[in-house]
């Protein structure tokens, strides 16, 4: 039978389904998807945030780590980003502290503060060539999705669930169904990724992919780069979907075959590993239960005006009335423009930004960068604009400094930083102060999510950029210094 | 967590409703709270932005401070409840605020079924036993005018037979649908862990053929400074 993508990674991993009395379950009702599968985790990414619960509950019930040497842990979310590294927070010392203490204690391999591999979990996951096709990973962050890039089904968990991985390496689950989303055509540049993703979050909304699992095709996402298609795969939770994925194919195996993946197969497996990953695209005539198709060589540059990523629309558009915001109730969009300090009919290319955070697990790898300094080249950020550049690794900062990337951010005017979360969700003091408004190319947009009363929109690098530049934002198809 | 959890059978309590849909875990329990690395002390937390002012008074504004909803155990809410960020915290949050369960509406939009609740957060709702339920947008919009007319109104909400009852003076119910495995779970207090660790000869087997990272080198070799690896 023809299977998707999804199926066939699935299948590879179940370990039994339970069912009957001595699991004291019901057995699956017919018609209901599923029942309960033990699902294998090839892969477990922890970080300093959703994992210290975790350990303090193996201790308490006297459990081990059952596979070690499958799980890799790393800090991001409190980490600071100044050249100092210093850690004014105390709790987030002992958050930081307790992981490495864990760490050592359950013999986890960790990318520590002094590491030269460390970053943001889903962007190292990739580099260190952790993250493989045909695979499982989780982790607990909702963006663990940035790995189905890959063609790995990867999902984010709670920490209930991260102490069950670490005492099982399973997880209990219910069979997720499948959603088909086709970009068709090219979208023309500098239209890229970010677009992609916000057009379709602004169609579906952001529980349009709820219970399913997303395939991203079509020559769009064919024609992205691994660092497009995880900016795309990095946002299916902010349509709801746990997990979003790209076939593999050339783009992939180039990526997968680079030097530096010391997690990746080498020689002799890496072949037979490439054999494997050639059967895992979708069959022709496999079944989807729910399809879409958008028109990527017609998207526009996306801009949201809201406190949910749904609340998007094109850069040429306005902000909305509050009765003409499809899947949004009236008085919800009226609160959500209060916070946002925005009057509907006002042309979004006249709201003005005071920061602009360029980064995250969404848009803080090496491309992302490259596109954002090719707008700030020989230019200027403008008066009363504060921008902050954290690459999404440190990695990813020392190849950006390589190629001269961060003395064009500077010379323009922004902060160059290292690596981290940073105000992405503003855990270390990398925050906006309230009703300061944010052009960033993050992945959320909720109320404070960057700071108490910061207000944010979602945009793409270059988008950012230009936003920095011009003081607010343009359309960069059209828009000259 | 390694313990048998707390049962879940059949809860009786006062109704609070927050007329919002797509409240994100954000907005459940803000960032700075996950700093902790404890299980306790989210409670007064909750809804933090929204429920105080900027000087740590409550705010009046917020419809869960109304002296009516004080004692609350049932938080009625609107679609995509719990969306965002897959933090646990939002989930101790609600619990220890008093709250032992949440419903939801599911809504038809198009050919799009849009839950009640965000996976993630659903998952991790029923891992600590706050129940989740789903009700038609019909009946959830019943439940909220009901609150609205009559103060210090309480419901049954009952696992066993997958019903929630108003208790006015003529009851009203709905019945709701759970997977019959969850459900199973819940009634029993069975720790997920235990439950799965019945089954560990077959994961044993199972790992005696699957070869999870498909022949790669082992992190041990590969430990350079700041990082170290597998004793």
């Amino acid at each position: 039978m023809a299977k998707t993508l999804f199926e066939k990674i699935w299948d590879r991993h179940v370990v039994t389904t339970l069912s009957g009395p001595a699991d004291g379950v019901a057995p699956p009702v017919a018609g209901q998807a599923g029942g309960t599968t033990l699902l294998y985790i090839d892969r477990h990414l922890v970080h300093e945030v959703t994992s210290p619960q975790a350990f303090e509950g193996l201790r308490l019930s006297g459990r081990k780590v059952r596979r070690p040497e499958l799980t890799v842990a790393t800090m991001d979310h409190n980490v600071p980003t100044d050249e100092a590294l210093t850690i004014r927070d105390p709790i987030s010392k002992a958050q930081i502290d307790a992981l490495t203490a864990n760490c050592r204690e359950f013999g986890i391999t960790l990318y520590d503060l002094a590491s030269e591999r460390r970053g943001i979990v889903h962007i190292i996951g990739p580099e260190l060539g952790l993250t493989l096709p045909g695979t499982t990973i989780v982790c607990g962050d909702s963006h663990t999705s940035t790995h189905g890039a890959f063609g790995t089904l990867a999902f984010g968990i709670g920490t209930s669930e991260v102490e069950h991985v670490l005492a099982t390496q399973c997880l209990l689950q219910a069979r997720p169904k499948t959603f088909s989303v086709e970009f068709t055509g090219r979208p023309k540049p500098p239209v890229g990724a970010k677009d992609l993703i916000l057009k379709l979050i602004g169609m579906i909304g952001t529980a349009g992919g709820t219970g399913y699992v997303l395939e991203y095709g079509g020559e769009a996402i064919r024609s992205l780069s691994m660092e497009g298609r995880m900016t795309v795969c990095n946002m299916s939770i902010e349509a709801g979907a746990r997990a979003g994925m790209v076939a593999p194919d050339d783009t992939t195996f180039q990526y997968l075959a680079q030097p530096g993946r010391p997690f990746a197969p080498q020689g002799e497996p890496f072949e037979r590993a490439l054999a494997f990953w050639r059967t895992l695209p979708s069959d022709p005539g496999a079944r989807f239960d729910r399809t879409l198709t958008i028109n990527a060589a017609e998207t526009a540059p996306q801009v949201t005006w809201g406190t949910s990523p749904g609340m998007v629309v094109d850069v040429t558009d306005r902000v909305p009335e509050p009765d003409q915001v499809p899947g949004y109730a009236r008085k919800d969009v009226e609160r959500t423009l209060a916070y946002m300090g925005l009057t509907p009919g006002t042309p979004m290319t006249e709201i003005a930004v005071n920061a602009v955070f360029i980064g995250s697990c969404t848009n803080a790898r090496i491309e992302d960068l490259r596109e954002a300094a090719g707008i700030f080249e020989g230019r200027r950020v403008a008066a009363g604009v504060r921008v902050l550049v954290v690459p999404g690794s440190q990695q990813v900062r020392r190849q950006a400094e390589a190629e001269g990337l961060d003395a064009v951010f500077r010379a323009a005017g922004c902060e160059w930083r290292q690596s981290g979360c940073s105000m992405c969700l503003g855990m270390n003091p990398d925050q906006l102060a309230p009703g300061e408004r944010c052009a960033s190319t993050s992945n959320r947009n909720f109320e404070g999510r960057q700071g108490k009363g910061g207000r944010t929109h979602l945009v793409s690098p270059q988008m950012a950029a230009a936003a920095a530049i011009a003081g607010h934002f343009v359309d960069i198809r059209t828009w000259a210094t | 967590m390694g313990d048998l959890m707390e049962p879940f059978r059949s809860h009786r309590g006062l109704i609070a409703t927050l007329d919002r849909a797509n409240v994100d875990t954000d907005q459940i329990i803000p960032k700075q709270f996950l700093k902790s690395i404890a299980r306790t002390g989210f409670g007064p937390h909750l809804f933090q932005d929204w429920r105080y002012l900027p000087d740590g008074a409550s705010n009046p504004d917020f419809p869960l401070n109304a002296e009516r909803f004080r004692g609350a155990s049932i938080l009625v809410v609107r679609t995509n409840f719990g969306c965002g960020s897959s933090r646990e915290h939002a989930v101790w949050a609600i619990q220890q605020d008093g709250f032992r369960a949440v419903i939801a509406p599911w809504q038809q939009r198009g050919d799009t079924r849009i839950p009640g609740f965000a996976d993630i957060f659903r998952n991790n709702s029923l891992k600590n036993a706050l129940l989740t339920v789903e009700l038609a947008e019909a009946e959830v919009e019943e439940i909220f005018q009901m609150v609205d007319r009559y103060t210090g109104l309480e419901a049954t909400v009952d696992l066993d037979r997958q019903r929630v009852t108003l208790h006015l003076s003529e009851e009203l119910a709905f019945h709701f649908e759970i997977d019959p495995a969850v459900k199973a779970r819940l009634i029993h207090g069975l720790d997920d862990i235990g439950l799965s660790l019945r089954h560990e000869a077959s994961i044993t087997t199972f790992e005696s053929t699957h070869d999870p990272q498909l022949s790669s080198p082992a992190p041990a070799r590969r430990v350079g400074p700041g990082e170290f690896g597998v004793r």
